[in-house]
């Protein structure tokens, strides 16, 4: 036992020497990433590890967490879905056609990237509101959206709208239109030509350009704070939780759900880098 | 084998059938009708609502003393976040851009990992470590320095959600230009502090302001991971985000709005710098 600690503090000093002899950019690299990134996941780790599995068994499984993991996760990939589909029509209307204030549309793609998310909630819960410019519309059809989850799902698809459309467009700029044509000649139809031609390299993009957005939307705190009612089994989303577990000073609830959400959160992290490994190979 | 149709004799451009011109419309149709929606309109409103009191009530609004201070304070965490995240961005793309070695490709996964996690987990985790509770918390309230519901808090959580921006955009702008300008002036005798600064930050300048410029929005918007680890003390530790969510849920829309058509200013600027540093740093055909 003091043997293996020994070589532990003899490893380390070597470790902490070489660090020494790393060149300025290194050393600053390696310091700031552990005081701003590995600093913090590792307080949340050891935490989480620090309790009774038990217990974080009991947090992770109880029903009000259960059902903010459902609306996180299914609205996300509703919302993923919706931009997957939208995502892919909208690169190439960008890319294809020329009408009237594209490059407007094209610039305002980035909209949801440059403005706070708090802004974006905001405006969203009064434009779906019952008495908002689309939410008045939609109130005398039965379909309330701001404060249910159907508003979590609008704020999610505005947040992560960006991801797709920019991953397919950048794939179908570069795809001749020549191909196409080719394919039309050989008597192709329309539906072929494009299930045949066009998907198969454009599919890393959109998968890609899908799971950035569910991972996005997952995550989403502000938007969705403000234009969701926040109701357990109804619309509270899994970081509005911890928030409020936060807010009560629970921080076992908190650390459990928060490492449940950093858990996954890392798995959907791997599936996009195999998805762009995919499509560097296939690209 | 299917007999393939004869070519057309006047070139490969095919007019289209009519169905064509018609489906071309539809998808315009549905992308026009899609983005009014969900982006143009909700845009639309921030301007309608914070002028619907008239001029009177925007600049009565605007010169609110909690609302100074979260202006204020909002300025500074950005400005000290942008500024250590450029730090650690050059550092790190000098470091990584020109070497192979293993453990590369995680090395730069890692330094994206803070943009897969919530910015609600990131405040949590700073409040594990700084808190009260947490594993630095003793030794801090014994120095009498406060971090959480506290300005490094707040520019801490700015920072951890913010990081990846300047290292991810300049790094593959260092690659593509490659080492010969900077092994010239290391020949020639610079040192390699005056080989940075004269060669090789002149060399990525546009990709760095178009990277500060990302970073500088995300910064000053940043909601989630603030709200956590500020307390949201009007006066105190409130950014603007905060102070526009503070005043939706008092049913203070003037406010809310008036705030929040600033912060739509700045995304707009951001949009347009965006737009034309981008196109200056040649970026027009790189995916983003």
């Amino acid at each position: 036992m003091a043997k293996t600690f020994q070589n532990l503090v003899s490893t380390l000093i070597t470790r902490l020497g070489s660090l020494g002899r790393l060149s300025w950019p290194w050393r600053i690299t390696w310091l700031y990433l552990t005081v701003v990134l590995l600093l913090p996941i590792a307080a949340l780790v050891l935490r989480a590890s620090s309790l009774d599995l038990k217990d974080i068994w009991a947090i992770a499984t109880n029903p009000v967490a259960l059902s903010a993991y459902n609306v996180t996760f299914t609205t996300g990939l509703s919302a993923a879905m919706i931009n997957g589909l939208a995502g892919v029509v909208i690169a190439w209307v960008l890319v294809r056609y020329e009408f009237p204030g594209r490059r407007l549309l094209d610039a305002a793609i980035d909209l949801p990237f440059a403005i706070p998310t708090a802004v974006a909630g905001l405006t969203l819960s009064t434009i779906y509101s019952d008495a908002g410019w689309i939410g008045s519309w939609l109130a005398p059809l039965g379909i309330k959206v701001s404060f249910t989850r159907l508003g979590v799902m609008v704020a999610m698809i505005f947040i992560s709208l960006p991801f797709v459309v920019r991953t397919v467009q950048s794939v179908l700029q570069m795809l001749e239109v020549e191909t196409e044509e080719a394919a039309w000649l050989l008597g192709a139809s329309d539906w072929q030509t494009f299930r045949r031609v066009l998907l198969p390299p454009l599919m890393p993009a959109i998968l890609t350009g899908v799971a950035q957005g569910f991972s996005r939307a997952v995550g989403e705190y502000g938007s969705v704070v403000i234009i969701s009612g926040n109701i357990p089994f109804r619309d509270l989303i899994a970081p509005v939780l911890i928030y409020q577990h936060l807010e009560e000073f629970d921080y076992t609830g908190a650390t459990v759900i928060g490492t449940v959400l950093l858990l996954i959160s890392l798995a959907i992290l791997v599936v996009i880098n195999l998805l762009q490994a995919l499509g560097h190979r296939y690209g | 084998m299917v007999e393939p149709p004869p070519l057309p004799i006047d070139g490969p451009r095919l007019p289209g059938p009519r169905s064509r011109v018609w489906r071309q419309w539809l998808l315009i149709g549905f992308v026009v009708i899609f983005l009014t929606l969900v982006l143009l309109l909700p845009a639309l409103n921030i301007f309608v609502q914070a002028f619907r009191g008239g001029l009177n009530g925007f600049l009565t609004a605007l010169t609110n003393p909690p609302f100074l201070h979260a202006a204020g304070l909002t300025l500074m965490a950005a400005a000290i976040a942008v500024l250590l995240n450029t730090i650690f961005g050059l550092a790190a793309a000098v470091a990584i851009a020109h070497h192979q070695f293993p453990g590369r490709t995680l090395l730069i996964s890692i330094i994206d990992l803070p943009f897969s996690i919530s910015p609600v987990v990131a405040g949590l985790m700073l409040v594990l470590l700084y808190g009260k509770n947490g594993w630095f918390g003793p030794w801090l309230e014994g120095h009498q320095i406060k971090v959480i519901f506290a300005l490094p808090g707040i520019i801490m959580a700015t920072v951890f959600v913010t990081m990846p921006f300047i290292a991810r955009e300049v790094m593959p702008a260092l690659e593509e230009n490659g080492t010969e300008q900077e092994q010239a002036a290391l020949t020639l005798g610079a040192t390699p502090w005056q080989t940075f600064w004269r060669v090789t930050l002149p060399s990525i300048r546009w990709s760095l302001l178009y990277s500060l410029i990302l970073c500088n929005a995300r910064a000053m918007g940043e909601f989630g991971a603030v709200a956590v680890v500020s307390g949201n003390i009007i006066g105190k530790t409130q950014t603007l985000p905060l102070y526009v969510w503070e005043a939706y849920v008092g049913y203070d829309t003037q406010a809310a709005y008036s705030a929040a058509v600033l912060l739509a200013c700045l995304a707009f600027i951001t949009l347009i710098a965006k737009h034309f540093v981008g196109r200056w740093a040649g970026m027009r055909h790189k995916s983003h």
